[in-house]
């Protein structure tokens, strides 16, 4: 722990004087070996994911199923899970409702949080208040389920979809990025003779591109992610999205046959190949937008939570 | 034009609902101003909708809790029962008792195990002297909050499972496998795990952001007067984090009664109910799987109400320590 200690605010104007103050150095080797080790405990087991989707199946049997570095590559497992059957659907599934999902979600709370966020707008105040309470609570599993139910979105995608479109924190956040935008820059547009929502779109929109990328990617990380709702309102597996797919077929281990895959059965790839393969593709999606969400969350983040 | 406030507060820690905005002098007034916000109003129109439907209307889905609900019958005609349902609480079940143990068990042991790990995290961040290796490492210890409970659940199993990694080496070497996920012992330690793995990284944000706003000035006095690394880490860094310590930790207490839902959910089968049941588990299990669904909305809504009060006293508690609590947060 005596390496666990910092001196100096970072920034980049302090970094001369950081060397001065810099900690003794068997201090920092530790410190920088503990987090050394840190980091493998979190990478390597998407090492041994993606080298078991991508090893031989002689190599993957022989292990008895988990491999951390494939003899060769084969790619078997992933045509089988892209032939067409559960998986390919659960995969369409996930990013319809996820693209769908997230353009909603963006455009409902970007509207909301501007209509809160013009001074002396009628009802504002009250509508405000809504957002904020209903922050305090989480209606329960079973009445959440009657709604739905009555709403007749049983077995719908809109289930997956509506209830949890609008999150009263992202509204919040955008709102409070919205109040920072210069009044001048509104006012001058409306003098040019646009309406609320040309102001909208024209000047709020187009000056809120970061806070609207951190949003979008956050909903977007929800959706894709979304499990627990899916097992509750979605019955027909050809509707289930990729999450379902992944527990019956990863964490539960049932059995994925040919007929599943829409493939032939014979010289199908280990099942633990297959899963394996599954587990990628579900988690390549959040790699792809990750650095894009990694350059913009610090932002995102604090100014909900910090600052707010 | 009448100035409005439309900040209108919100009532800092209560439970009130704000009131409409300030009485208004004459109706012609009033619709006035819809008129003239008519387009705002109408932007707003479907969040409130979302909001209505399916945060507020389900308030009045624990209705049934004090039904005896048929499930093919309309929602209002199911014969009502008084608190029957809430038996199960009062008389003490046993398989209720069990969860709440659980629940509140899980809670108390990542308290002093989840929580603490982003504290010393950041501190070991903080203390990094190349920004670009700090950047590199927070981007990979961020990574898996990104990543659902199903696939955390799926990666652990790779590495703990029967087959997985750590079991092929034990074999390997010529012992013998341990369950890991199957043991109902160890299902807490598995759990609070899981989560440090997911969750410590994203949890350091916070306590960087606090860091790197101690008065540097501050390190400089204490070195002055002789203190040690140690003693300025005591003395300094620590009392500079109080804040955001306090504060994190009340609210979690005030989370008392949710753990891991999903997480727990997915694991279930394999340690067995007694030991893995929570409240929500139990919601889940009895009502939507079990078809008791006045019992389970029950134990539901009483959860809830629990919830909310323990994040006000949550909140009341971060006043007395004098941190601003979370209601004030749009006070700036």
């Amino acid at each position: 722990m005596s390496a666990t200690r910092s001196v100096t605010v970072p920034g980049p104007r302090n970094t001369k004087r950081k060397r001065l103050d810099a900690p003794p150095l068997p201090g920092r080797m530790l410190t920088g070996f503990a987090l050394f080790v840190i980091c493998l405990v979190v990478l390597l087991p998407f090492l041994g994911i993606v080298s078991t989707s991508v090893a031989p199946t002689s190599q993957v049997n022989d292990a008895g199923g988990f491999v951390m570095w494939p003899k060769g590559l084969d790619f078997g497992a992933y045509e089988s899970i892209f032939a067409g059957g559960v998986v390919t659907r659960a995969l369409l599934v996930s990013v319809g409702i996820t693209v769908v999902g997230t353009v909603i979600s963006l455009f409902v709370s970007a509207m909301l949080a501007y209509a809160l966020s013009r001074p002396g707008s009628y009802g504002s105040g009250f509508i405000l208040s809504l957002v904020l309470v209903s922050l305090l609570f989480a209606p329960g599993l079973i009445p959440n389920y009657l709604v739905v139910k009555q709403f007749g979105l049983l077995d719908s995608y809109w289930a997956l979809i509506l209830p949890t479109a609008l999150s009263a924190f992202n509204v919040i956040v955008m709102r409070s990025f919205f109040m920072n935008i210069p009044k001048e820059l509104i006012e001058s547009a409306r003098i040019d003779g646009a309406g609320d929502f040309g102001v909208f779109l024209r000047i709020v929109l187009p000056l809120s591109k970061a806070v609207l990328a951190v949003i979008g990617l956050f909903y977007a990380v929800g959706y894709w992610n979304a499990f627990f709702n899916a097992l509750l309102y979605i019955n027909d597996t050809a509707k289930w999205p990729l999450q379902l797919v992944l527990r019956t077929y990863v964490i539960n281990n049932a059995q994925l046959g040919g007929a599943d895959l829409g493939t032939s059965s014979d010289a199908l790839p280990p099942q633990a190949s297959i899963q394996m393969a599954i587990l990628v593709v579900s988690i390549v999606p959040i790699l792809i937008v990750y650095p894009f969400l990694q350059r913009h969350f610090a932002k995102g983040v604090l100014t909900g939570a910090v600052k707010g | 034009m009448t100035k409005l406030d439309d900040r209108v507060q919100p009532a800092a820690g209560t439970r009130r609902t704000a009131p409409p905005p300030a009485p208004v002098p004459r109706r012609r007034n009033t619709w006035e101003r819809i008129k003239r916000d008519k387009v705002l109003l109408l932007m707003g129109l479907p969040g409130v909708a979302l909001l209505l439907g399916f945060h507020y209307l389900p308030l009045l889905g624990n209705l049934i809790a004090f039904q005896e609900y048929l499930p093919f019958v309309p929602l209002g005609r199911s014969p009502w029962v008084g608190f029957e349902n809430f038996a199960v609480i009062f008389n003490g079940d046993p398989e209720f008792l069990g969860a709440l143990r659980n629940t509140l068990v899980i809670t108390l042991v990542q308290v002093v195990f989840v929580f603490p790990a982003p504290i010393i995290l950041a501190l070991m961040l903080n203390s990094l002297l190349s920004e670009r290796i700090k950047k590199i490492v927070q981007s990979v210890l961020y990574l898996p909050h990104f990543l659902s409970w199903v696939i955390v659940v799926a990666v652990f199993q790779q590495i703990l499972g029967g087959s997985g990694l750590v079991n092929n080496a034990i074999r390997a070497a010529g012992g013998d496998a341990i369950d890991f996920l199957g043991n109902p012992h160890g299902f807490i330690a598995l759990l609070t795990s899981q989560v440090i793995w997911k969750d410590t990284g994203w949890a350091t944000i916070l306590f960087l952001a606090v860091l790197s706003q101690i008065d540097s000035s501050l390190y400089e006095a204490a070195k002055m007067d002789g203190a040690s690394r140690m003693r300025q880490l005591w003395h300094v860094t620590l009392p500079g984090m109080r804040g955001i310590i306090i504060l994190l930790l009340i609210l979690r207490l005030g989370d008392s009664l949710t753990v891991g839902f999903e997480q727990i959910l997915l694991q279930q089968a394999a340690v067995g109910r007694a030991a893995s049941e929570v409240l929500d588990t139990y919601v889940y299990n009895n009502g939507v799987l079990g078809g008791q669904w006045g019992v389970a909305a029950a134990v539901g809504l009483v959860k809830g109400v629990v919830g909310v009060l323990l994040v006000l006293g949550a909140n009341k508690l971060a006043h007395v320590f004098g941190e601003s609590g979370v209601y004030q947060k749009e006070s700036r």
